[in-house]
């Protein structure tokens, strides 16, 4: 299977007062076509910094470094024109707050229907008749009633399907979805899944899913690709990491979420990392309960173990020992 | 819209009516206008005193007398000025149209430049040409009008000609003294500096409004959006940064007709320039009752209109604002 | 910063030094180069000002020397030239500045103390007070300041029964009295914002819904968190203090301080005169030095202001 997006190496570095911030430390990442990938990590780990970046809608004060590929096409340091003519056509992006994602003075069709006019020759009156169809496929009633609406005429969920429609207006490759639903009310949450989960059967689009809800992670994704601190820790398909997680991050993760059979939570101790200045080796060390001096000199890669890959040193023998967690 | 429209004329009205009757009682209490029409004529009759008091609504009772006062206003039986016993509505209707051009002028340049400068200095915050345009327009605002028309008027009226041998730009008046008949190149030059007095106050005023307005909407979610579609930086910011940065922007410029009207006194009043301030300070100085109340209607009357064109500008720009 | 260290060996790594806001505030505004410089300055004038036996080289009303001495350029003699009538401007000036200064600091005082209060109880009580003291000063601001502030001087000047307690219309105590009038509409309006934008914030909920009586959440939570907005408003009463007393002199409805007593505007109005004779002196020092004043005290309340206001902070990318 060939891979539409690839980023190898990744690193983003932020200028603050306080010196160089590296939020995103070296990593590698593929989304294949037509799949459903999960992100996953804590707030800060670098998820949603790493997809910025990709989308090149980071702010001035970011330095990007490694290789971004979109179907084959270098965006690290690719001139702005060429960096456009990916947004929006190959790849797409919905973000976290669907209440101030849209542009409050414009109409809806309008903003869909501009999203199309920018990488598609088109009439406004096409333009705005495939706005329409868009506002259907993301399942809004009376979709052409809708589309002369403003944005502060719609409800989150709605103001969320419209978002979805503009990323999917040109059907593009890749739709990186930063967590879609964090805002919404739970009810709406399972509504717009059920919406990005229908559009990717429909247009065969590659999703990336990022979240930080494992529950979300289990019901969507084909893989999964767990960050923290900057760096990947594990990859590999979800079923194989929900059934044996090999990073004791991943395991931390999986064992604060409420399990059957199980009466209480095992939260993870202590706090994500300060990034300006994070621990050596592995971040994840200074709370991790099976830590060793090794830990703290080596940084890991992804190495193969089994069905998927890990970061931890330990790997194996953890594998080993804590198998059926 | 139509209809909010017409309910707020509705509504200026009586505030109109409600503002004019605190200007008179607080004109008829601090000018006494019966006592500067006997100070200005101290031989009057007791019956043209009767007749003065009567036709300017000076009737011991305010609400009475305001009255009075508003049926002749209204009627356009305007008492004469207490000083030469002219008319008001000739004098009034010139100081207005000489007021009105130069405001209109420091206006468009004012709010133009003020837009542009804004724009360039929010495009790159914290860079050299941020830092240059917020430091001058600090400047701009801090410094009253009337000190930088005196300095230009050091400037232009004794050592320009000093240096140069030639006037650039006249300092005072509209025209020079005996020109009759309108030449609109000589009244361009009379023009220049109390335009560019007035527009520094604007430049600096708008600069900074743009500016943060700007640099608020730059960082709002919607723009990230417009940006991940790959339309071109510039109908990014145009389209939907500058769309959005002037909703506030539009909305200050229409409630800040009274600073602009304000300096445009102090202004008018250092170049001589025979405008609405040079009227109203000359009338006040004078206690000119009949001269003074016109003036303040046209005032009141003009900043309710500019009120009034913000709402209904800012309910026409934002469509989150409900019409009701 | 939050305690982060679980495990020995690894606090150090961690550990950041922590600051308070109020070490933060201090640090941004020290950062503020102009305001800094603005401080230096504004302590110089004071000083010039409180020192004036030693600083002034002639009286008030002193002539540098025997007539004629009107009009004597700057030189060795009078430093900053002399007036009409041989008066020394540079000592003129420190004088001028000092009754300016008193004017702008005590309307400021007035004035912000007021506008506190009723800026407070508007936010606080909402409804018809806040209706009606919110209607009052957009009406005061929307007209030119200048007119509204002669026609209300005049008004309040003709009033009998207030002589006593607001002094004479040319007195310095009647200008002080009348700028506070006009100072605490911007400053209510500033307090008024701060109470109303705390008042929907969780910790002043979460305070009030543990059983807080409302002046303890004002003195707790409010005040303090308000200082910044308070303070930047003084430094702006006193500006628009010092600037509306030298509009006024400007246009001859001054104070009168008495006994040739001169103040900041009244040596800017003396400018006017000036223009057409060439005295360039005479224009430029008394407006320079107001300029200077509005400039230094604006860009300390400006400072003030980025400092004070936590959301500014300019340490998030």
């Amino acid at each position: 299977m060939s891979a539409v997006l690839e980023i190898r190496d990744l690193r983003v570095t932020f200028a603050t007062p306080l010196g160089d911030l590296e939020a995103v430390r070296g990593v590698d990442l593929d989304v294949r076509a037509g799949e459903v990938l999960g992100v996953v990590g804590e707030s800060g780990s670098g998820k949603s910094v790493t997809f910025l970046a990709a989308m090149g809608l980071l702010p001035a004060t970011a330095t990007v470094r490694g290789s971004v590929r979109v179907d084959g096409v270098e965006l690290v340091g690719a001139p702005p024109k060429e960096m456009r003519r990916v947004r929006g056509r190959l790849m797409s992006m919905i973000f976290q707050d669907p209440l101030s994602a849209l542009n409050p003075v414009h109409r809806v069709g309008a903003q869909i229907a501009e999203m199309l006019q920018a990488h598609q020759r088109m009439t406004d009156r096409a333009a705005a008749a495939r706005a329409v169809e868009l506002l259907e496929l993301v399942g809004i009633p009376q979709p052409a009633d809708r589309a002369r609406q403003y944005p502060h005429e719609f409800s989150g969920g709605m103001r969320q399907r419209v978002v979805i429609a503009i990323a999917m207006a040109n059907r593009p490759k890749v739709l990186v979805a930063d967590e879609p639903t964090t805002a919404l009310d739970v009810t709406v949450q399972a509504q717009i899944l059920e919406v990005i989960q229908r559009v990717q059967a429909e247009t065969g689009t590659a999703v990336v899913l990022i979240t930080h809800d494992l529950g979300v992670v289990a019901r969507v994704c084909d893989r999964v690709q767990v960050m923290y601190a900057g760096r990947s820790v594990e990859r590999g398909a979800v079923h194989a990491i929900f059934g044996r997680p090999t990073h004791p991050y991943t395991r931390g993760l999986l064992d604060s979420l409420p399990h059957e059979g199980l009466e209480r939570l095992t939260p993870i101790a202590g706090f994500p990392p300060n990034m300006l200045r994070p621990p050596s080796g592995c971040a994840f060390r200074v709370r991790c309960p099976h830590a060793i001096d090794a830990c703290g000199t080596d940084v890991p890669d992804l190495r193969p173990i089994g069905e998927q890959e890990s970061a931890c040193i330990r790997a194996s023998e953890l594998a080993r020992a804590g198998d059926g967690r | 819209m139509l209809r909010y429209v017409l309910r707020r004329v509705l509504w200026a009205i009586p505030t109109l009516l409600f503002i004019t009757f605190l200007v008179y009682v607080a004109l008829r209490t601090g000018t006494d206008p019966v006592k500067s029409y006997l100070r200005i004529n101290p031989r009057a009759t007791k019956a043209k005193i009767a007749q003065y008091i009567e036709v300017n609504g000076l009737d011991p009772n305010y609400v009475r007398g305001y009255w009075s006062w508003l049926r002749n206003f209204v009627t356009g039986n305007w008492p004469r000025s207490i000083k030469g016993s002219r008319e008001v509505w000739p004098q009034l209707k010139d100081a207005l149209a000489n007021s009105l051009r130069l405001g209109a002028a420091a206006t468009v340049v004012g709010i133009a430049v003020g837009i542009f400068v804004g724009v360039y200095a929010a495009l790159k915050p914290g860079g050299r040409r941020d830092v240059a345009v917020n430091t001058s327009a600090f400047i701009g605002i801090s410094i009253p009008p009337y000190v930088s028309a005196i300095i230009l008027q050091l400037l232009f009226a004794v050592y320009w000609s000093r240096w140069f041998g030639d006037t650039l730009f006249p300092t005072s008046g509209v025209y020079p003294p005996g020109q009759v008949g309108f030449d609109p190149w000589l009244m361009a030059k009379h023009m220049v500096l109390p335009t560019l007095v007035v527009a520094i106050q604007v430049i600096a005023v708008y600069a900074r409004y743009m500016r943060s307005s700007l640099l608020d909407v730059l960082s709002s979610d919607f723009m990230r959006t417009a940006r991940s579609k790959g339309i071109s930086e510039r109908r990014v910011l145009v389209r939907h940064g500058m769309r959005n940065a002037l909703i506030p922007v539009v909305t200050i410029a229409a409630l800040d007709v009274g600073a602009i009207v304000g300096g445009l006194i102090i202004t008018e009043n250092v170049f001589s320039y025979p405008g609405m301030g040079v009227y109203f300070l000359s009338a006040f100085a004078q206690g000119d009752f009949p001269l003074l109340m016109p003036w303040m209607v046209i005032i009141v009357a003009s900043v309710l209109l500019f009120n009034l064109v913000a709402d209904i500008a800012y309910a026409w720009l934002d469509p989150r604002i409900r019409l009701g | 910063m939050a305690e982060v260290a679980t495990r020995p060996g690894t606090a150090g790594e961690i550990a950041l030094p922590t600051v308070s806001p109020r070490q933060m505030a201090y640090r941004r505004f020290v950062s503020h180069k102009a305001a800094v410089g603005s401080v230096v300055i504004l302590a110089l004038l004071v000083c010039f000002v409180v020192l004036s036996p030693i600083t002034a080289r002639y009286g008030v009303n002193e002539a540098v020397k025997e007539p004629p001495n009107y009009f004597i350029p700057p030189g060795g003699l009078a430093w900053f030239g002399t007036d009409d009538i041989g008066r020394d401007l540079y000592s003129r000036l420190i004088y001028g500045v000092r009754v300016s200064l008193v004017i702008g600091f005590f309307s400021a005082i007035i004035s912000v103390t007021l506008g506190c209060l009723i800026g407070a109880t508007a936010g606080f009580r909402g409804g018809r007070f806040d209706d009606v003291v919110m209607r009052i000063t957009d009406l005061f601001l929307a007209f030119p300041f200048l007119v509204t502030l002669l026609v209300l001087r005049n008004f309040l000047g003709a009033i009998e029964w207030l002589r006593p307690i607001i002094g004479d219309l040319s007195s310095i105590r009647f200008i002080i009295v009348l700028f506070s009038i006009f100072g605490w509409m911007s400053v209510a309006r500033i307090v008024r914002g701060q109470v109303l934008a705390l008042k929907e914030r969780e910790f002043i909920e979460a305070a009030r819904a543990a059983g807080a009586g409302r002046w303890y959440v004002v003195r707790t939570h409010l005040l303090p968190n308000s200082v910044g907005p308070i303070m930047v408003a003084l430094t702006f009463a006193v500006v628009s203090a010092i600037i509306g007393e030298s509009t006024l002199s400007f246009f001859g409805y001054g104070p009168q301080p008495g006994a040739g007593a001169t103040s900041l505007g009244l040596l800017v109005a003396g400018a006017k005169g000036a223009v057409n004779t060439g005295n360039w002196w005479l224009a430029l020092f008394p407006c320079g030095v107001l300029a200077l004043i509005a400039l230094c005290v604006n860009f300390v309340g400006d400072a003030l202001r980025d400092a004070t206001d936590p959301r500014l902070d300019r340490g998030d990318a």
